[in-house]
């Protein structure tokens, strides 16, 4: 694939100025690839590329970073996302019994997303919230004590 | 009027935002004169969103706070139904002996003033007048461990950084912390982040490092803002002199939490466990002299050099000196950290400090330490909560969680779900955790069927032996902890439904 065809969550401009932004730092492969997902929702194959070049390494090292953390997505996933915890504190106050109701209202096995591209539901595995359990994240920001009803209405929230 | 609304991550998870609004489009309304703070959360998170408001004899508190409790704050305040008295009487509180959390939740967590008010800085300005080697000995003579979980003496740890020779030194910060029953990390980055800020500094000083980094999770947004924020203004104000700090975020990697794991991370590489030797002591971050310590450690040390090593050595017992965040969490009724010396038992934690269950059930089983600590069961709820105590009944102090399940508990779905959490978070570098964790979830499966059970549990026995002495680190090394303890102490969930109904 050449670097001139264009592909979502792509733009080579964007891509440069964040590396560059977080070249000075020791370590920065984890600071841009962060800051790739950020901005273009999942890090493609053509910024890893891009990544790999600026970094003077191997694009096998770029990919192997970046399928390494369970954070980092190679597609694009839906526009919001919701992250359940799963641990064994939410365990305790039944979170996983209500996480698989939550998952089977909306048809979608962990990690899957809406039909109409809304809602991506993945696992976390703490939340640091275990005193206010069960809990969940929708785009960032935490959720406790949460019932069933509760995250019903965090994914219907989110549009 | 002062009134406290917190902005830790769970005021805010339960709302403390739309209480705060509320509280300012109320005190407008009535043309009331009102100062809101933010303060950071005091870990009695059973009662968050915890509002105060400060009175001629002290701070009364007020929760779990809703909106709709806000017009009542403008009438006779005892009168309030959410009215909890003055909150430093609050039992959960009042029986704690809070040294490294003592700060928390009194004021704005990046209010500089305020922070030195309550003593903040003490340390390091000792620090500043003693040499490097004093500095290490003072944290010795503490008696301070590593409160990640492993235990090693930190002023070991610091002397051997500091007799290395190298150009460039490291301070670490491990704040990722992905234990679930845990948030002490969370806490004190939320809501006393100078403190760690302090500490990290005083390490530096201790040691001849001059940069630092803080490693946390990226499950912990607030805590990392809350961080930056803090060093940004520590170091305008010229607090850290030529110490330079920076947060880094993690990507949802348990493993990392492994301190090797942390430093290839750190240095932009997939997160796998080193071998040691070499320790990290002597080639650790850029293969450089690195301190590595838990939050918890090193937000320990301002209180040690403030107060000096003779008086947090005189909290504890046996070889477990000064006081460590019990971190109550799970199904109980009292969830929230509760700092204590060593050598208070599970149950006096669990019954008297935690209220029990929250469902209201008998408390069957707690498990200590993390995804990779023991479960106890009731009847050993004698134990001491000292590190040597727990390793003799096969357990671990680990980071200080406990996490409570009430009698509906499967404790033979607990033990698959140890087996499939370390196959989810292996870093792979080992045979053993990376297949055998895999290979433990399924055998684990076929015992919960009913098919050959005891064979399969001789077959896991067998298993979790491989894994605790042949993996490289405490994910493969440690699973076997919640496994066998499941399989040991409640044997009755493993062998089917007619020994269940035998056992009750």
């Amino acid at each position: 694939m050449s670097q001139s065809i264009p592909s979502p969550g792509w733009n080579e401009t964007e891509t440069n100025a964040l590396i560059d932004a977080h070249l000075g730092q020791e370590g920065p492969m984890l600071p841009i690839l962060h800051a790739l997902q950020a901005a273009f929702g999942y890090i493609s194959e053509p910024a890893m590329r891009l990544v790999a070049q600026r970094l003077n390494v191997t694009r096998a090292e770029v990919y192997g970073v970046a399928s390494f953390y369970h954070d980092f997505r190679l597609a694009p996933q839906g526009r919001h996302q919701m992250k359940i915890c799963r641990a064994e504190a939410c365990q305790s106050m039944g979170g996983e019994t209500q996480a698989r109701a939550f998952l089977a209202a909306l048809g979608l096995e962990w990690g899957g997303t809406t039909p109409d591209g809304r809602l991506t539901v993945e696992p976390v595995y703490c939340l640091g919230l275990c005193a206010c359990a069960p809990s969940a994240m929708l785009d960032g920001e935490p959720h406790a004590r949460m019932d069933l009803e509760g995250l019903k209405a965090l994914a219907a929230e989110a549009v | 009027m002062r009134i406290f609304v917190p902005q830790d991550s769970a005021a805010l998870a339960l709302g403390a935002d739309r209480i705060a609004q509320a509280i300012r489009r109320d005190a407008a309304a009535r043309d009331r004169d009102v100062t809101l703070v933010r303060n950071g959360s005091r870990g009695l998170f059973w009662l968050e969103p915890l509002v105060e408001i400060e009175t001629a004899e002290g701070r009364v508190g007020f929760g779990p706070f809703t909106p709709a409790d806000v017009p009542a704050l403008f009438g006779d305040l005892t009168a309030h139904p959410k009215y909890l008295g003055l909150v430093e009487e609050i039992p959960f509180l009042k029986k704690q002996q809070r040294l490294t959390f003592a700060r928390c939740g009194l004021a704005d967590p990046l209010d500089l003033d305020a922070y030195r008010a309550l003593g903040g800085f003490a340390g390091l300005e000792k620090a500043r007048a003693m040499s490097p080697a004093e500095i290490c000995a003072e944290v010795k003579a503490s008696g301070l461990r590593g409160r990640g979980g492993a235990g090693f003496p930190t002023g070991i740890k610091w002397e051997t950084v500091r007799t290395a020779s190298a150009e460039q030194k490291y301070i670490v910060c491990n704040a990722d912390e992905g234990d679930s029953g845990t948030f002490a990390d969370r806490l004190i980055m939320e809501a006393d982040p100078f403190c760690l800020v302090e500490g990290m500094a005083i390490a530096g000083r201790a040691v001849g490092a001059t940069r630092g980094y803080i490693y946390t999770r990226s499950e912990y947004p607030y805590a990392i803002r809350m961080m930056s924020a803090a060093i940004d203004l520590a170091a305008r104000a010229g607090l850290l002199e030529d110490f330079r700090l920076e947060v880094r975020e993690g990507a949802g990697a348990y493993v990392c939490g492994e301190e090797t794991a942390l430093l290839d991370s750190l240095e932009g590489k997939r997160g796998q466990v080193r071998a040691k030797p070499p320790i990290p002591a002597l080639i650790g971050l850029f293969s450089k002299p690195t301190v590595i310590n838990n939050t918890i450690s090193l937000a320990a040390v301002p209180w040690i050099l403030a107060e000096g090593a003779p008086a947090y050595a005189a909290f504890g017992m046996g070889r477990s000196r000064g006081t460590m965040p019990v971190q109550l969490a799970g199904n109980i009724k009292h969830g929230g950290l509760f700092e204590t010396a060593f050598g208070i038992t599970l149950g006096e934690l669990i019954d008297d400090i935690g209220g029990g269950t929250s469902s209201g059930r008998p408390v069957r089983a707690v498990q200590a330490g993390g995804p990779l600590g023991a479960y106890f069961a009731v009847s050993q709820f004698d134990t001491p909560y000292d590190y040597e105590a727990f390793a003799a009944k096969d357990g671990l102090v680990g980071h200080g969680g406990l996490v409570v399940f009430d009698d509906t508990v499967d404790m033979a779905q607990m033990a698959r779900f140890a087996m499939e959490f370390c196959a989810h978070e292996s870093c792979g570098k080992c045979t053993p955790c990376r297949i055998g964790s895999t290979r433990g979830t399924e055998t684990i499966d076929k015992i919960i069927a009913g098919d050959a059970v005891e064979r399969n549990l001789a077959l896991v026995t067998d298993l979790c032996e491989t894994l605790k002495f042949g993996s490289l680190c405490a994910l493969g090394g440690f699973t076997p902890y919640p496994v066998m303890s499941a399989i040991k102490n409640f044997p009755e969930d493993f062998r089917g439904p007619a020994a269940k109904l035998a056992a009750e």
